[in-house]
C-alpha cells in the first residue's frame, strides 16, 4: 500500500504517463478505456487525501515528497505537496478534470486519439500545478498544461481558431515569461537560491526583502499573474480563446488553469512580499473593480453569441478574485480561494452545456435561439442551475466566495464594494437573460428549421454524468464552505502573513 | 634555444592528449585513400566508415572523461590547454559531426555529387573544431579555425551546380575572409602590445594567451591591446553570427546544402562561443568591466535583430538562420553572465547541448522534406505534414518548442539557467530584452507549428504550387529523429545526466 505522498505523485503521473502510452500508439478502443482510468485515478486520489486531511492542519504542507531531477544544487526539485490553500485547488482540478475527461471520451472528435493525449497532458500538468511545493515546477506544470490548450485551439477550435490560436500564445506566454521573471527574481532577491517555497518563506522570513525590491517584484507578477488571469486591460485573449476552444479545452483552461495566476498571487506573492501587495493593491484593485467588473460586465450583456458572452462573463468573475486579493486581508485571500473553486466548477458547467446547446441548435446566436427548454429540460435545468450559481445565489458555493470577498472589500473601500456588487445585478441580468433567451420563449424560425432537421435528444448519461458531478461539488461546497474554508483559513491565519498588513480575522 | 629548453619543449609534447583529433586526421586521409583503392561501387560504404570513425573517437572521450584527471595541463609547450571544458567541447563537436553526417547520407544522395570528399572535409573540420577548442596559444587558435573556415567555404558551395548554392559559398567566403582579417589584425595588435616577456623561465611572445593576460593586468588600459581585445572578439562574432556580424546568416544557411546548414548552425556557432568563453574568462578576464557593457549590447543587439528579422521569413532555412542568430544573442547573455557568475558557463554549454539536439532534430526533418531543389524549402510545404507523416509532424513540434524554449522541452531548462545566472550578474535590462525576443520568436515558431499541423483553408487546392512529397524516413532515420525528439523531452524532465557533467 503506497503511503500518501506516493499516492499524490501517482494522481500527477498517471495521466501523464497514459497520455505517453496513447501517444506512442495504442489502439483507440484500448485508448479510450485507459483514458478513462487515467481521468478518475487523480479524482479518486484527490477525495481520498481530502478525507484524509488532518482536521487542523491546513497551515502546514503534507503528503511531502522530494524528487531531485538533476538541479537540486542549483535549488530546483520536484517537491510536491499539500497546504490548506492547495488542497481545494487540487480536488477541483481532478474533479473538473475529471468531468472534461468524461464528456470528451463521449464527444465525436476527429482525431480523438490526440485529443485524449493532448487533454491527459492538460490534466497533469493541472494536478502538478496546484501540488508543487516548488516554484519553478509551478510555473512548469502551467505551460505543460498551456501548451496543449493552444494546440486544441488550433486544430479543434471553432471560429477564428487561427487568429484565436496565435493570439492567445502570445498573450499568455508574455503572461508566463513576466511571472518567470518575477519568480527568478525571488529565488535571486531571497538569497536562498532555491525555488522550494518552504525554503523561501523560511529565507525571507529571517531577513526580510527590501520594499523596493519588493515594489518592483510584486509588480512583474501582478502584470504577469494579471495577462494569465485576464486582468483588464490585458483580457482580450480570454473571449476570443474560449470563443474558440474546444469544450473539454475551454472547461480545463477557463476552470481550473487560469487560477495559476491567483493561486499563484496568493501562495506565492502575498505571503513574500507583503509590502509589494500594500504598494499595488490600490492599482490592483481599481483596475479590477472599474475594468473587470464594470466595463467587462457591460460589455457582456452586450453580446449576442453564448460562447462569448461565458467567456466576458468569466473574465468578469476574475475581477471579484483580484478585488479579494487586494483587500489585504485573510477574509478576502480565503473568499477568494473559496471563489476560485466555485467559479472553476460553474463555468466549467457553463462551458459544457454551452457546447450541449450547441449541438441541439447549431448556434451560438443568442437571437436565433428560444423554447428549448420543452425539448430538453434536463439540459434546461443543468444550464439555469448553473447560471444561478455564477451569478451567486445562496445554496451555490460562489454565494460564499462573493460575499466573503465583499465583507473583506468593505473594509478596504467601501466605493470599489459598491461597484463590485453592482455587478452581481449585471451578471444577474446577462445570466438570466440568456437563460431565457435559450430555453423559454417562442422558438425563432431559423431555430425550428434546425430542429425538424435534427430532432434535438436531450442529454444522454455521457452528458449527464460529468454535469451532475459538477453540479454535485457546486451544491456541496455551497452548503458546506467550511470543507473549503477551514483548510484555507489555518494556512492564512497561524503565520499571520497577511494579517500584519491588515487587523482584519477571518471569522466564521 | 638551449638543448634543456628544447628538451622540456619536447616533454610536453604528449601526443595522446591530441589523439582524437590525430585519429578522426587519419580516418579522413583513409577515406581519400579508400576511394582511390577501392572500386566505385563499394563507395557507398564511405559514410557509414566516416560515422563509424566519428562513433568510435566519441566513445574513446565518453569513456576517458570520467577516468582521467584534467588538470589544466600545459602540453606542446604552451600551445594546448587541457581543460575540461575542452573535454565537453569534443563530445559536443563529435556528436555534431555524427548527426551531420547522418544528414548528409539523406541529402547527399539526391544531388549526384561525389559524396567522399564531403565526410573527409566534414572530418578534418571537425577534428580542427577540437583543437581550436584546446588552443591556449593565438598561432594555434588561428590555424585551427582557418582550417574550419576553409573547410566550410568548400562545404557551403557543395551543390556547385545551384545558383543560390554558390551565391553562398561566394558570400561566405569574401565575408569570412574579412573576418579573418579583422580577426588577424586584433592577434597582432595585441602580439605588438605585449611583445616578449619572460614568465616562469621561459620567454613568451604576445601570441601566448598567459602573456596577454600577464599584460592585460599590468596594464588594463593600453589602448592597442584594447584595440586588439575589440578586433579579435569581431572575428569570433562573425563565427557565432552576432550583430553586426550576423549579415551573412540568412543568405549563406539558404544556400548552403541543409547537412552543412546544420553544421554551420550548431557546430560553428558552438565553436565561436568555446572560444569566446575562453578568451573571456581566462585571456581577456582582466579587462572584464570594458568588455561587459560591449558583450552587453551586442547581446541586445543580436536577440532583438534575429528575432525580428526572422518574423518575416517564409523560408524554413533562412528561419533557421535568423532565429539561430537570435540563439547566439541568448547565449551571449549567458557569457556576459559568466564574467560575474562563474556557473553560467556551464549554463552555456548546457543551452548549446539542447540546441544541438533540437537544431538537429529540426533539420532532420528538412532533409526528409526537401525536395530536388534543397535551396527552396518553404514553410507552406510543411502543409498536412501531421497528417501526411505524422512521425515526422512530431519531431518538428518537439524540435522548435524546444527552440522556441516551451515546457517541458530541454531548450526552457536552457533557458532557464541561462535566465536565472544573468539575474544574478544583475542584467536586469539584458533580461527584459530577452523577454522580449522569446515573446517575438513564438510568433515565427508558431508560425512553423501552424503550417505543420493546422489546416489552412485554400481556395483552389488545384491551382496550389506543387510541393516536394515528404520522403520517407528510414528505419535508422527515424530511430535517429525519435532518440533526438526523446532526449528533448527527457532533458525538459530530467536534467541530471547532463548537469552532473556540465553543471558539477
Amino acid at each position: 500500500m503506497p503511503d500518501n505522498a506516493q499516492l499524490l505523485q501517482l494522481a500527477i503521473a498517471t495521466p501523464l504517463v497514459a497520455a505517453l502510452i496513447i501517444a506512442l500508439g495504442l489502439p483507440k478502443r484500448f485508448a479510450t478505456k485507459l483514458a478513462l482510468v487515467a481521468f478518475a485515478v487523480p479524482a479518486a486520489v484527490a477525495l481520498w487525501l481530502w478525507s484524509q486531511y488532518p482536521a487542523e492542519g491546513g497551515a502546514r504542507y503534507h503528503y511531502l515528497s522530494s524528487i531531485d531531477t538533476g538541479l537540486a544544487n542549483y535549488g530546483i526539485s520536484l517537491k510536491l505537496g499539500l497546504n490548506g490553500i492547495a488542497l481545494p485547488m487540487f480536488l477541483l482540478a481532478a474533479i473538473v478534470g475529471g468531468a472534461a475527461g468524461l464528456y470528451a471520451l463521449r464527444s465525436s472528435a476527429e482525431r480523438l486519439k490526440t485529443y485524449l493525449v493532448l487533454l491527459l497532458i492538460m490534466h497533469g500538468g493541472l494536478l502538478g500545478v496546484f501540488a508543487s511545493v516548488d516554484i519553478f515546477f509551478f510555473y512548469f506544470f502551467h505551460e505543460l498544461a498551456l501548451i496543449p490548450t493552444f494546440i486544441m485551439v488550433g486544430i479543434w477550435g471553432g471560429r477564428d481558431r487561427n487568429y484565436a490560436a496565435m493570439k492567445m500564445t502570445i498573450y499568455l506566454t508574455v503572461g508566463a515569461m513576466l511571472s518567470l521573471i518575477g519568480l527568478i527574481a525571488i529565488y535571486v532577491k531571497s538569497g536562498a537560491n532555491t525555488f522550494d517555497l518552504i525554503s523561501l518563506k523560511e529565507a525571507i522570513a529571517a531577513d526580510g526583502l527590501a520594499v523596493t525590491t519588493q515594489k518592483h517584484i510584486f509588480g512583474v507578477l501582478m502584470f504577469g499573474f494579471g495577462i494569465l488571469v485576464s486582468l483588464w486591460p490585458l483580457h482580450t485573449w480570454a473571449p476570443l480563446g474560449y470563443g474558440a476552444a474546444p469544450s473539454s479545452a475551454a472547461m480545463l483552461h477557463a476552470g481550473v488553469l487560469k487560477k495559476f495566476g491567483l493561486y499563484g498571487l496568493i501562495q506565492i506573492a502575498l505571503p513574500l512580499l507583503p509590502a509589494g501587495a500594500a504598494h499595488w493593491a490600490w492599482p490592483l484593485a481599481v483596475l479590477a473593480a472599474v475594468g473587470n467588473v464594470l466595463v467587462i460586465g457591460f460589455v457582456t450583456m452586450a453580446q449576442r453569441d453564448l460562447k462569448q458572452m461565458l467567456g466576458y462573463s468569466s473574465v468578469m468573475h476574475m475581477g471579484y478574485c483580484f478585488l479579494g486579493i487586494a483587500a489585504l486581508s485573510t477574509v478576502g485571500t480565503g473568499g477568494v480561494v473559496l471563489l476560485m473553486v466555485a467559479h472553476g466548477l460553474s463555468v466549467a458547467l457553463l462551458f459544457m452545456m454551452a457546447t450541449c446547446i450547441h449541438h441541439r441548435t447549431h448556434t451560438f446566436d443568442l437571437s436565433e435561439m428560444g423554447g428549448l427548454a420543452q425539448k430538453t429540460p434536463v439540459l434546461a435545468g443543468f444550464f439555469v442551475a448553473a447560471t444561478m450559481a455564477s451569478i451567486g445565489l445562496p445554496g451555490f458555493a460562489n454565494f460564499w466566495g462573493e460575499l466573503t470577498v465583499f465583507v473583506a472589500l468593505w473594509n478596504f473601500s467601501k466605493v470599489l464594494t459598491a461597484v463590485a456588487v453592482a455587478g452581481v445585478v449585471i451578471s444577474a441580468i446577462y445570466g438570466l437573460r440568456a437563460a431565457a433567451r435559450v430555453f423559454f420563449g417562442p422558438q425563432t424560425e431559423a431555430l425550428q428549421r434546425v430542429l425538424k432537421a435534427h430532432p434535438p435528444m436531450d442529454l444522454g448519461w455521457g452528458e449527464r454524468l460529468p454535469a451532475l458531478l459538477l453540479l454535485a461539488a457546486l451544491l456541496f461546497f455551497g452548503f458546506y464552505p467550511k470543507a473549503i474554508s477551514l483548510p484555507v483559513d489555518q494556512a492564512l491565519n497561524p503565520p499571520a502573513n497577511v494579517a500584519e498588513v491588515s487587523p482584519v480575522t477571518f471569522q466564521r | 634555444m638551449s638543448p634543456e629548453l628544447l628538451k622540456a619543449v619536447a616533454d610536453s609534447n604528449h601526443w595522446w592528449a591530441i589523439g582524437p583529433e590525430i585519429i578522426l586526421a587519419c580516418a579522413a586521409l583513409g577515406l581519400l585513400v579508400l576511394e582511390i583503392v577501392t572500386p566505385k561501387e563499394h563507395h557507398r560504404y564511405i559514410p557509414a566508415m566516416a560515422i563509424a570513425s566519428l562513433a568510435m573517437v566519441l566513445t574513446a572521450v565518453v569513456i576517458t572523461f570520467t577516468s582521467s584527471n584534467w588538470s589544466e595541463e600545459l602540453l606542446f609547450g604552451g600551445l594546448i590547454r587541457l581543460t575540461g571544458a575542452g573535454q565537453i567541447a569534443r563530445v559536443f563537436f563529435l556528436l555534431s559531426s555524427l548527426l551531420v553526417c547522418f544528414l548528409a547520407t539523406i541529402c547527399l544522395p539526391r544531388a549526384k555529387m561525389p559524396r567522399v570528399e564531403f565526410y573527409h572535409i566534414v572530418l578534418v573540420v571537425t577534428a580542427a573544431l577540437m583543437l581550436l577548442a584546446h588552443s591556449n596559444h593565438f598561432a594555434l587558435f588561428f590555424v585551427a579555425l582557418e582550417t574550419v573556415t576553409i573547410g566550410f567555404y568548400i562545404l557551403v558551395s557543395y551543390f556547385r551546380d545551384n545558383a543560390l548554392t554558390l551565391e553562398a559559398g561566394l558570400k561566405y567566403l569574401v565575408l569570412g575572409a574579412l573576418s579573418s582579417a579583422i580577426l588577424l589584425f586584433g592577434i597582432v595588435l595585441l602580439y605588438g602590445a605585449v611583445g616578449r616577456v619572460e614568465m616562469d623561465g621561459f620567454v613568451r611572445t604576445g601570441f601566448d594567451f598567459a602573456a596577454v593576460r600577464a599584460f592585460l593586468v599590468e596594464n588594463p588600459d593600453n589602448f592597442l591591446a584594447i584595440a586588439g581585445t575589440l578586433l579579435v572578439l569581431g572575428g569570433v562574432a562573425f563565427k557565432i553570427g552576432a550583430f553586426p556580424f550576423h549579415v551573412w546568416v540568412p543568405d549563406v544557411y539558404q544556400g548552403a546544402p541543409t547537412p552543412v546548414t546544420a553544421f554551420l548552425a550548431v557546430s560553428s556557432k558552438a565553436a565561436g562561443f568555446a572560444v569566446l568563453l575562453t578568451l573571456v574568462l581566462n585571456v581577456f578576464a582582466p579587462i572584464t568591466d570594458k568588455l561587459v557593457p560591449v558583450l552587453s549590447v551586442l547581446a541586445a543587439a543580436t536577440i532583438l535583430i534575429g528575432n525580428l528579422s526572422a518574423l518575416k521569413q517564409r523560408n524554413a532555412k533562412r528561419l533557421m538562420g535568423l532565429s539561430g542568430v537570435s540563439h547566439a544573442g541568448y547565449l551571449l547573455m549567458g557569457v556576459v553572465a559568466a564574467l560575474t557568475v562563474p556557473w553560467a558557463a556551464g549554463a552555456v554549454w548546457f543551452y548549446l547541448f539542447t540546441y544541438l539536439f533540437a537544431s538537429m532534430a529540426v533539420f532532420g526533418v528538412m532533409a526528409y522534406l526537401a525536395g530536388a531543389d534543397d535551396t527552396a524549402q518553404e514553410l507552406d510545404h510543411y502543409e498536412k505534414l501531421a497528417k501526411e507523416r505524422p512521425f515526422l509532424g512530431a519531431v518538428l513540434a518537439v524540435g522548435i518548442g524546444s527552440l522556441a524554449g516551451i515546457p517541458p522541452l530541454a531548450g526552457f531548462m536552457g533557458k532557464l539557467l541561462i535566465f536565472v545566472a544573468a539575474f544574478q550578474a544583475h542584467l536586469y535590462g539584458l533580461l527584459a530584452v530577452a523577454i522580449v525576443g522569446v515573446v517575438v520568436s513564438i510568433y515565427y515558431y508558431f508560425g512553423w507549428i501552424k503550417a505543420a499541423f493546422f489546416e489552412t483553408w485554400t481556395p483552389n487546392p488545384e491551382s496550389a504550387p506543387a510541393r516536394p512529397a515528404p520522403a520517407a524516413p528510414t528505419l535508422i532515420g527515424s530511430a535517429i529523429l525519435a532518440s533526438l525528439a526523446l532526449v528533448t523531452v527527457l532533458l525538459g524532465f530530467y536534467q541530471e545526466p547532463l548537469t552532473r557533467w556540465l553543471l558539477p
